[in-house]
């Protein structure tokens, strides 16, 4: 083995060293654990995008820790999904972490810093792995840490939110567990590649088990991607976090969707009997509503971090009606839309984030209120992420849905979901002129109380406009992320391939 | 009746018990139903390597059946992350009922007392 063969566990070592390293500078010296911790970062990031150079040959690499051989060892596999997912998660945490340093957030509490770097750690490995039992303990790593970041900066308020969010999670993990029960008792393994082989090979007698342990895993991804009816955890906890790491989050419940789409084709494929294709039936409508309440949502919010919280809703829910048709054309779209929807959910939480340092006792709530400083360009930069969240021309939200729209013009299914998309979008469209009207536009009723905030240098609106800056990169270089996520597309609808590189030729 | 219907009774009993607790309004009951509710899980883990009474897991001289090591390591895992996800759950109910005076899960006041009020 090489160097270059080990750079695969790189994304869960480094962030496993430098968050107990920037623990232990952190109380002493802050700028030393802030250059540790965006180091880590930027490492992270060379090493996501050597791995995506590597995965560019269209090889999937499997990586046995500990040398322990498939299926018997715990395993890593690399291919263009988990490369695109592993740039995408350093990128978003590089903006988010940048911002939270210019911005002080990290100061708010002792820890951001530690728990960052293991939410990091828990979401490459997610990623990464492949083997479903340790996806489970890296779905807890990044729900471990996911409590100390939403927690931070305490508060009533968050702490109300955070009982709700730690009991769901909880109870989701017992599921998780449960489903992989079932799973190991049909089986006997639990390493993905070899789940797919012996899942086929199940017997008569086993089918309606299988199909039990399917929908289970199924409902437990569904619950981390927020999927209607299983989503009133998120716009709660999300609203009630803090801004920035609203903003990470951003990431996670697509890591349920990643989980989806990792799984389905590979051990619930056509090949798997009665649990083919499991969620399939349940997960578009499931979507479609998602769109339409996360729209919804955007019109009826009263605050703008409510606001952003219930776009990431409807992208999701627009994300997954691609996914449900489980279709090479459709996924392609479904992952372009899903890069592009992590970064626009982001920027929506960072200019709130940005806006509600400037209001003052107004904070987020959309209402009117007096003239305050810096009101053109957060207003700005609030209009450029609406275009991005709600997907309006030029930015890559519209390329995203007119991607999905095309490509699920070849399913059964096609107007529903065109009519899905067309009016949750315009329902999106007055949501967010509405809560930008009210914020930026409308002049508060004489006799309100002036905004008392201190002047803030503009340096917190460059982690916003760097991720609009990416949504744009994205719309220009359109082509050659189209090409990648149809490749990508392919690779995953081909799960014999995914088998024969874990568990070798023979197989 | 067999040790299978035993196990299976038992862990049915626990999540009725749990799900039932989980239910409840109150952060304290809560607690206790996921905790009822993970010793249902752990216990269905171990028995999914199927009912073996009295052969060692790995090795023995002259032993021809095992019993499955892995739901052991599966149990050990998730035994340690659930106690480790209860204490937190804890401390979170007791800081949310300081700082909010309530305890209940929604952190709303409480229905009951407030109507006595």
């Amino acid at each position: 083995m090489t160097l270059v063969d080990h750079l695969v566990v790189a994304p869960i070592v480094v962030p496993a060293i430098v968050a107990p390293g920037t623990m232990l500078v952190m109380r002493r010296r802050r700028m030393l654990s802030v250059i540790v911790s965006l180091g880590g970062v930027v490492a992270m990031l060379a090493a996501a995008l050597a791995l995506f150079g590597i995965a560019q040959d269209d090889a999937i690499r499997s990586y046995a820790l500990g040398g322990w051989v498939a299926p018997f060892g715990i395993v890593l596999v690399v291919d263009r999904l988990a490369a695109t997912m592993l740039v995408l998660a350093a990128v978003l945490a590089l903006v988010v972490l940048a911002h939270a340093v210019v911005t002080g957030a990290d100061r708010k509490g002792w820890h951001f810093h530690p728990l960052f770097h293991f939410q990091l750690l828990g979401i490459n490995g997610a990623f990464l792995t492949g083997d479903l039992f340790n996806l489970f303990v890296f779905f807890e790593v990044l729900l471990i840490a996911s409590y100390g970041l939403m927690l931070h900066g305490q508060g009533a308020l968050r702490l109300k939110a955070g009982v709700a969010y730690v009991v769901v999670n909880i109870v989701g993990s017992a599921l998780f567990l449960i489903a992989l029960g079932l799973l190991y008792g049909l089986t006997s393994t639990l390493n993905m590649a070899d789940l797919a082989v012996r899942v086929a090979a199940l017997g008569a007698a086993d089918q309606g088990l299988l199909r039990v342990a399917g929908l289970l895993l199924m409902t437990v991804f569904a619950l981390k991607a927020a999927v209607v009816p299983i989503h009133l955890w998120m716009p709660r906890t999300y609203a009630a976090t803090m801004p920035v790491v609203a903003a990470l989050f951003a990431i996670m419940t697509k890591v349920g969707v990643y989980a989806m789409i990792r799984t389905v084709p590979l051990i619930f494929g056509s090949g798997a009997g009665a649990a083919a294709w499991v969620p399939a039936p349940y997960l578009l409508p499931a979507a479609m509503a998602g769109a339409v309440l996360g729209f919804v949502g955007v019109l009826v919010a009263r605050g703008m971090r409510e606001q952003a919280a219930f776009a990431v809703l409807a992208s999701t829910g627009t994300l997954l009606m691609a996914v449900a048709t489980w279709r090479e054309a459709t996924l392609a779209a479904a992952l372009y839309y899903l890069v592009q929807a992590t970064l626009a959910g982001a920027a929506l939480f960072l200019v709130a984030d940005a806006t509600m340092r400037r209001r003052g006792q107004y904070a987020d709530a959309i209402v009117p209120s007096p003239r305050f400083a810096g009101q053109d360009a957060t207003g700005l930069l609030y209009l450029i992420a609406a275009v991005a969240a709600v997907g309006l021309p030029p930015l890559a939200g519209f390329i995203g849905k007119l991607l999905i729209l095309d490509a699920s013009f070849a399913t059964p299914d096609w107007p529903a979901i065109w009519a899905t998309i067309l009016g949750s979008t315009l329902v999106g469209v007055i949501g967010f002129s509405r809560g930008g009207s009210t914020l930026f536009w409308k002049a508060a009723p004489p006799g309100t109380d002036a905004v008392t905030a201190p002047a803030r240098s503009r340096v917190d609106l460059a982690a916003p406009l760097t991720l609009l800056t990416l949504l744009a990169l994205l719309a220009v270089a359109g082509g050659w992320v189209t090409a990648q996520t149809q490749a990508t597309a392919r690779q995953v609808m081909a799960p014999d391939r995914y088998v024969s590189a874990v568990l070798g030729e023979g197989r | 009746m067999s040790l299978e219907f035993l196990v299976a009774s038992a862990i049915a009993v626990l999540v009725a018990g749990g799900i039932y607790l989980a239910l409840r309004g109150r952060t304290f009951q809560v607690v206790l139903g996921l905790t009822l509710l993970s010793y249902a899980v752990n216990m269905f883990l171990f028995a999914i390597g199927r009912l073996i009474v009295d052969k060692p897991p790995l090795y023995a001289r002259g032993v021809v059946e095992h019993a499955d090591p892995l739901p052991q390591a599966l149990v050990l895992t998730a035994i340690v992350i659930t106690f480790g996800m209860t204490a937190l759950t804890v401390i979170l109910s007791l800081r949310s009922f300081l700082e909010s005076g309530s305890d209940q899960v929604d952190g709303d006041g409480d229905p009951v007392r407030e109507d006595a009020a």
